[in-house]
């Protein structure tokens, strides 16, 4: 198939119905409006269902209803809204099962702003709703990636029926470039033997979705099998894409959106002489931490670089393991990082100015 | 390595967008990378639009443009607020219809093309931004012609494929636009 | 020269950011005028909300609080046991308080909080674009409704005036219009009634008024203006919705 070009929030839409997702429920926020807009006009072509929720909160709770079904559903929002799903993303979690849920991120706290930013990394990767669990959190740095992860994020939940996070930010979302739907590598998915189908499917055979253990034994078990699977997941799912890291300097570290701005900003570096490197996080969690045990040999420094002020940036510095310094340079609140900015960081680590 | 990145603003409504979308699948269409970035805000009218375009025969990076090789302006506050990010040697092309001022950059080459004026006299005011495409693609080459007429159908969509014709019109006229300064 | 006409006090110099036609200015102006009118604007507290007029806290000459989206009944409940001698008065759009906001809404109603509530109905999301409110008329095309708003799939609209007026503590409710100039009048003085109410002491005030949306309806000014009559208010029944009530 040719190429099309398309806006990244309508291009999830698209590779969402490709991947066989029937079921969006939702609710209107900036930057990310055109994907609902968009399940609008197109789910009803498929046979699928939009909805439009009267609040994230019920959003969230469809998808749980719909999932717990046995449906592929999924949902999206930006910052504010995604605060308002985590009750449900912990229920979810708890309950063990699989859906999609898409974060374009805007700028923070509160009402904050509307343009792009990666303040929500936090959130996404180290709870924001309660209790022991984990979202499996993909971060795309291109509208194909974006529609690759998508496609591939729907099987990742099922197999492991966990909830799956898409984290981009407002210029992912607006954004328009190239895509191809290309099927994901294949997955043995489990059967959907849990889903609440009705008792004349399954012989009479009661089932219940619940995230609910009140013997104290039973939700300690209960956790620590979440627990395996989430170590399971490390173990298969890590994934990150590494740019000159073996004879670099210095090691940059940044995700989605910034990872562009920053390979442009090791392009301007290598023209001046300077040996930088890039480790760029695909999943957020689980984190590449061992990306960085060669590099933090190798490398004199790191820098990470974030559209926020200073999140992931603690993930690095667990990887390198005060082996060697990490430093951080980020703007916020829809402000982009700027490549000769970054440039000018490098320059002062390396000549020991800071 | 040939590659251009590109600003283009001008208000709500005068086709800043679509120009850019126009332009970046017709750099698709000949096969090369692109990439097209909006601004956006809350829906109230009145505002100013503009959209960063960028096409390259190697992968894009960042898709946000701070050293444009060219820009199109089509009024007054975007020329002041968009005419320091041409590098130096760059394209900056002005709507004289609605900008009687001049570019306080000397570095740069300067073209002004009545644009509004043009699409007036081809019988529709709509097409006032595909005479600047026009004269950007007959300054750079950057894309055919045919493809941004290609292109058109596909970013307006088939009802107001019989829009094609004006177009042409409009696209050779703002090329036209611009022969005198070579 | 002798002055015919100035702005209120209770204003400020401010440009208003709405789109030309954009009915919100008219109320801000009425809620305006009878703030100055009833000498209040010193002690009032005004709740913003999410939407359009969220930066109503930029024209309105008094203290404001700017609230999650569809929150702000709770906020002012806090504001008003706090200080219950303040006027505290909340400003929120049709998805801000018929949608993602029913819960504060209804709760703040039943509670009898003696607030006053303008509640703004332009049967569509404004700021976001144009997407389906649940005030949003069957038929009526939204950008996440593209083929209009099909009553099978979403049920008809919800009539909150009606709805709350259900309960006791709700005690002045009334649908107001600002589709023209006698409309407009009528707005003020229901208006007036419902910031008086909070002044004596009286329970929950709220008038919602049907307004319009000319840049998401794809109208102009005027059609839009027609549009409401001709379609919102025969849905919407404008005047007093259930009788005031008094409560003990
Ligand atoms: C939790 C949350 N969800 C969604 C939004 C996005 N949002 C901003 S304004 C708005 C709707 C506003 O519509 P309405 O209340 O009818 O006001 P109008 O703009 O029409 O006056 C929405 C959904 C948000 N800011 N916060
Ligand atoms: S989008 Fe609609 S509600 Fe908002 S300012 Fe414009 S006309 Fe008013
Ligand atoms: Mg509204």
């Amino acid at each position: 198939m040719a190429k099309d070009l398309m806006k990244g929030n309508e291009a999830i839409g698209a590779a969402a119905i490709k991947a066989g997702c029937r079921y969006f429920f939702g609710y209107p926020i900036t930057p990310q409006s055109e994907l609902p807009e968009y399940m609008s006009r197109e789910l009803p072509k498929v046979g699928g269902v939009f909805l439009q929720a009267e609040s994230e909160v019920a959003a969230i709770n469809m998808v749980y209803g719909a999932s717990g079904a046995g449906a592929r559903v999924m949902t999206s929002s930006s910052s504010p809204g995604i605060s308002l799903k985590m009750e449900g993303i912990s229920y979810i979690a708890g309950a063990e099962l699989p859906c999609l849920i898409v974060n374009i991120v805007r700028g923070g706290p509160g009402l904050g702003g509307i343009q792009p930013a990666q303040s929500d990394y936090f959130q996404a990767t180290k709870g924001g709703g309660h209790g022991d669990y984990r979202l499996i959190v993909l971060a795309p740095n291109s509208i194909q990636e974006m529609c690759d992860l998508v496609m591939d994020g729907f099987d990742i939940a099922d197999q492991y029926r966990n909830p799956v996070m898409i984290l981009g930010d407002g210029t992912l979302g607006q954004m328009m470039e190239a895509v191809e739907f290309n099927e994901p590598k294949k997955r043995e998915l489990p059967p959907k033997d849990w889903a609440t189908t009705g008792i004349k499917d399954k012989n009479g055979k009661k089932r219940l979705i619940s995230s609910l253990f009140i013997q104290p034994e039973d939700l300690e078990n209960h956790n620590l099998k979440l627990q395996m699977k989430y170590e399971e997941i490390k173990k298969n799912e890590t994934k990150f894409e590494s740019l000159d890291v073996d004879d670099a300097d210095i090691v940059l570290t940044a995700y989605g959106t910034t990872s562009r701005i920053v390979s442009n900003a090791i392009k301007a570096l290598k023209k001046i002489g300077i040996k930088a490197g890039m480790i760029r996080p695909i999943t957020l969690w689980p984190f590449p931490y061992g990306a960085y045990e060669k590099a933090a040999d190798s490398a004199k420094a790191f820098l990470t670089v974030e559209m926020s002020l200073g999140q992931m940036v603690e993930d690095v510095r667990l990887g390198v393991n005060g082996k060697k310094p990490v430093y951080f340079y980020g703007r916020t609140g829809g402000m982009l990082p700027d490549q000769t900015e970054i440039v000018e960081k490098v320059k002062k680590i390396l000549g020991g100015e800071i | 390595m040939v590659e251009q990145q590109i600003i283009i603003a001008g208000f709500g409504g005068q086709g800043v967008l679509s120009m850019g979308q126009i332009l970046s699948y017709a750099g698709l269409l000949e096969g090369k990378n692109v990439s097209w970035l909006p601004s956006y805000g809350p829906e109230m009218r009145g505002g100013t639009a503009n959209c960063n375009v960028i096409i390259s025969e190697e992968l894009v990076g960042s898709p946000i443009v701070k050293e444009a090789d060219a820009a199109i302006i089509m009024n007054l506050p975007s020329l002041e607020k968009f005419e320091k990010f041409v590098v130096s040697g760059g394209n900056l092309l002005i709507n004289s219809s609605l900008i009687s001022e001049k570019t306080s950059r000397g570095d740069v080459k300067a073209y002004e093309i009545p644009a509004n004026d043009i699409a007036n006299e081809i019988g529709n005011a709509k097409v006032a931004n595909m005479v600047m495409l026009g004269a950007y693609i007959e300054l750079t080459k950057i894309v055919a012609k045919q493809s941004i007429i290609q292109s058109v159908e596909k970013v307006l969509g088939s009802s107001k494929g019989n829009l094609i014709q004006i177009n042409e019109e409009a696209l050779k006229r703002g090329a036209e636009s611009v022969k005198c300064y070579k | 020269m002798k002055t015919v006409f100035d702005r209120t006090k209770a204003l400020t110099p401010a440009a208003m950011h709405y789109c030309p036609g954009c009915t919100h200015g008219i109320v801000h102006r009425l809620v305006g005028e009878v703030l100055e009118e009833l000498d209040i604007l010193d002690k009032s507290t005004m709740v913003a909300p999410v939407g359009c007029s969220t930066f109503i806290y930029d024209y309105i000459n008094c203290d404001a609080q700017q609230a999650a989206h569809g929150r702000a009944p709770a906020v002012a409940t806090g504001i008003k046991r706090v200080h219950p001698d303040s006027i505290v008065f909340t400003y929120q759009g049709d998805g801000d308080l018929a949608s993602i906001g029913t819960a504060e809404i209804v709760h703040a109603a039943m509670r009898g909080e003696r607030i006053t509530v303008i509640f703004v109905n332009n049967a569509i999301y404004g700021m976001t674009g144009g997407q389906m409110a649940p005030t949003t008329l069957a038929g009526q095309k939204a950008s996440t409704a593209p083929l209009g708003r099909d009553k099978l799939h979403y049920g008809m609209p919800i009539r909150m005036s009606e709805m709350l007026a259900t309960l006791d503590s709700a005690t002045f409710i009334e649908r107001v219009s600002v589709h023209d100039p006698a409309h407009i009048r009528k707005a003020k003085s229901a208006i007036k009634k419902a910031f008086e109410n909070q002044i004596t002491g009286v329970g929950f005030s709220m008038v919602e008024v049907l307004s319009t949306c000319p840049t998401n309806w794809k109208m102009t000014p005027v059609e839009a203006l027609e549009w409401l009559k001709d379609n919102m208010i025969p849905y919407y029944p404008l005047g007093n919705i259930g009788n005031p009530k008094e409560v003990e």
